[in-house]
């Protein structure tokens, strides 16, 4: 047992981008062990998959076809992964941490005694698997203690996504399925409304988090926003709450921003918000404890009461800009 | 229908957070529990299943003597009974080792539906659902959002990424990791409260010593800073004026 498998992602032909990142995580352990790096990517109809290995450091790649794989179900990428984890028998497995892994992969990990190591930040020699405890408070590095096979899931962002320059040919790899293994039945994939709110192009966000503690309170950030002339955003919470509308969210499953300015309020930074705001270029952080993982990726933080803060920030802003 | 809710014990979020001294976890002698607020999604969820479709909820809780203060607050917002799954040791067990837990205390109840919360606050591996349902061959759903009963099974939807969502149909028994947002979370009433006290709390031993472990958590500590941070200090107005300041001639939005 050798190498690393890395478990690309699709969907109906599209590449899930994470998958490179997957790939260069794969690619680093790989290096690390000076082991070889093998890919696979599940599903029907793969070939016609553009290009997607990496300035051919993958020594081979598998495309897991079948019929009963066109559409995703937990039930049949574990039974079909497992087959190709048993064939090629690897040392380590590498995933995207995306929701269709967050989905399955813990069940194949099972299936070998094993357990994921997810939702990986780097990897340090050993190999030692960091990731983040307490919404982010707390790095724990991890290792395996067991004998199989050992599961990892990759972050998004925390590794540089590998190059998709070179096609390395894929060998296809048929499981063997039976429609009866398969107990879920997906249907289509559909979203609730169109977003009329486009975060993502906006200049400037501010946006607030738990520590506003009531809906009434909103409006104070409500008024620092339209100050800066800035899109209103939030944490996962206070869109939970109703308090603001889902699509204002910002996230692993919100939306993915970069603005010139983001101003943080009350916002503690737990892994799945700052996967969302991390490309902002400049981020300024208001939040009541010094110790809040937002302070980490923060240029400029104060530790101080929002309560107070917010409203002198918004007399300050209105002042300057007369 | 019979619904077992797995749920966890954690630290309060706003809880200071201390590296205890073998920095292998967190100094606990300080900290304040709550149950783990994706898995008070899942009780909700449990609660208004049972108020549409009648049956029964049944909270499941592994963990030391104080996880029944959890518990009894899950009994005080409508849930049946409780089962304290009584360990002392969760932290030689890894997810693999307290799913086997879970599943030998949820087996002997032959539930039709088991739900938990997709991820702890605390540890945040995201997996013991998942796990769960492998060890008991049960069919599952992870970040669901609403769930329906139909003639022959569930409706679920599910959350993907970036806005987009899914109905998946499945038999059951199965399992289900439920998504926050999908419903308003109750308060516990004086009533309930009340009624809470009188309500069965079945405590049982694992079936099975912690033992050898797939991964291991080898040390915790404060991760390092991936920015400078500037920290601007002074009165409320003086801060202000320092942002200004900051808005105009660096990051220039104003």
């Amino acid at each position: 047992m050798s190498g690393v498998l890395v478990v690309l992602e699709q969907r109906a032909g599209t590449w899930n981008k994470m998958s490179f990142e997957a790939l260069a995580a794969g690619q680093q352990l790989a290096a690390e062990l000076g082991v070889g790096l093998s890919a696979a990517v599940v599903g029907e109809g793969l070939q016609a998959l553009g290009g997607w290995s990496s300035s051919g450091k993958v020594d081979a790649a598998y495309a897991v076809e079948h019929a009963l794989l066109k559409e995703y179900t937990a039930d049949g990428y574990v039974a079909a992964l497992e087959q190709l984890v048993k064939k090629v028998a690897p040392a380590y497995v590498v995933f995207p941490h995306t929701y269709q892994v967050r989905d399955f992969a813990p069940a194949l990990a099972t299936r070998f005694w094993q357990v994921l190591i997810s939702d990986v930040v780097a990897i340090h020699d050993g190999p030692v698997f960091v990731r983040q405890l307490l919404q982010g408070k707390l790095n724990a590095d991890y290792k395996q203690t067991g004998a199989g096979p050992c599961f990892v899931s990759v972050q998004a962002g925390s590794f540089r996504a590998a190059e998709a320059e070179v096609a390395v040919a894929m060998e296809t790899f048929a499981p063997a399925l039976e429609a009866s293994q398969i107990r879920n039945k997906p249907g289509e994939l559909f979203r609730e409304s169109a977003q009329t709110v486009d975060l993502s192009v906006a200049p400037v966000i501010v946006s607030v988090g738990r520590g506003i503690g009531e809906q009434e309170n909103i409006g104070l950030v409500e008024e620092l926003a339209a100050a800066l002339g800035a899109e209103l955003a939030a944490s996962r919470p206070i869109c939970d709450n109703g308090w603001l509308p889902m699509e204002r969210q910002v996230g692993s499953s919100g939306q993915t921003v970069s603005p010139k300015l983001y101003l943080a309020v009350g916002i503690s930074g737990a892994i799945q918000h700052l996967v969302g705001m991390k490309g902002s270029k400049a981020v300024i952080a208001i939040n009541k404890d010094e110790n809040a993982p937002i302070f980490e990726v923060a240029d400029y933080g104060v530790v101080g009461d929002l309560f107070e803060v917010v409203p002198a920030l918004t007399k300050a802003v209105r002042e300057a800009k007369g | 229908m019979k619904i077992l809710v797995a749920i966890k014990q954690v630290p309060e979020r706003d809880a200071q957070i201390h590296v205890a001294a073998d920095g292998k976890w967190i100094d606990e002698s300080d900290l304040n529990y709550t149950i783990n607020e994706p898995d008070a999604y899942a009780l909700e969820e449990a609660l208004q299943l049972k108020e549409k479709n009648g049956g029964e909820v049944v909270v499941v809780c592994a963990g030391p003597e104080r996880v029944t203060s959890t518990l009894r607050e899950a009994l005080a917002k409508g849930a049946d009974r409780a089962i304290h799954i009584e360990a002392d040791d969760l932290g030689e067990r890894d997810t693999l080792g307290v799913a086997q837990i879970l599943a030998d205390a949820m087996k002997a109840e032959s539930p039709d539906l088991i739900l938990t919360g997709l991820q702890s606050d605390d540890l945040g591996l995201g997996q013991t659902g998942v796990v769960l349902a492998e060890l008991l061959g049960m069919p599952h759903a992870t970040l669901i959002m609403h769930v329906e009963v139909t003639g022959s099974g569930l409706k679920v939807k599910r959350e993907l990424e970036d806005g987009w969502f899914q109905h998946v149909e499945m038999p059951l028994p199965a399992l289900l990791t439920i998504q926050s947002g999908g419903n308003k979370l109750r308060y516990a009433t004086l009533m309930g409260i009340k009624k809470a006290k009188t309500k069965e709390t079945k405590t049982v031993t694992p079936s099975a010593a912690a033992g050898a472990q797939a991964i291991a958590l080898e040390r915790v500590y404060l991760p390092e800073k991936q920015k400078k941070t500037e920290m601007l200090t002074g009165s409320p107005a003086e801060v202000a004026a320092k942002i200004v300041e900051k808005l105009k001639f660096e990051v220039r939005v104003i």
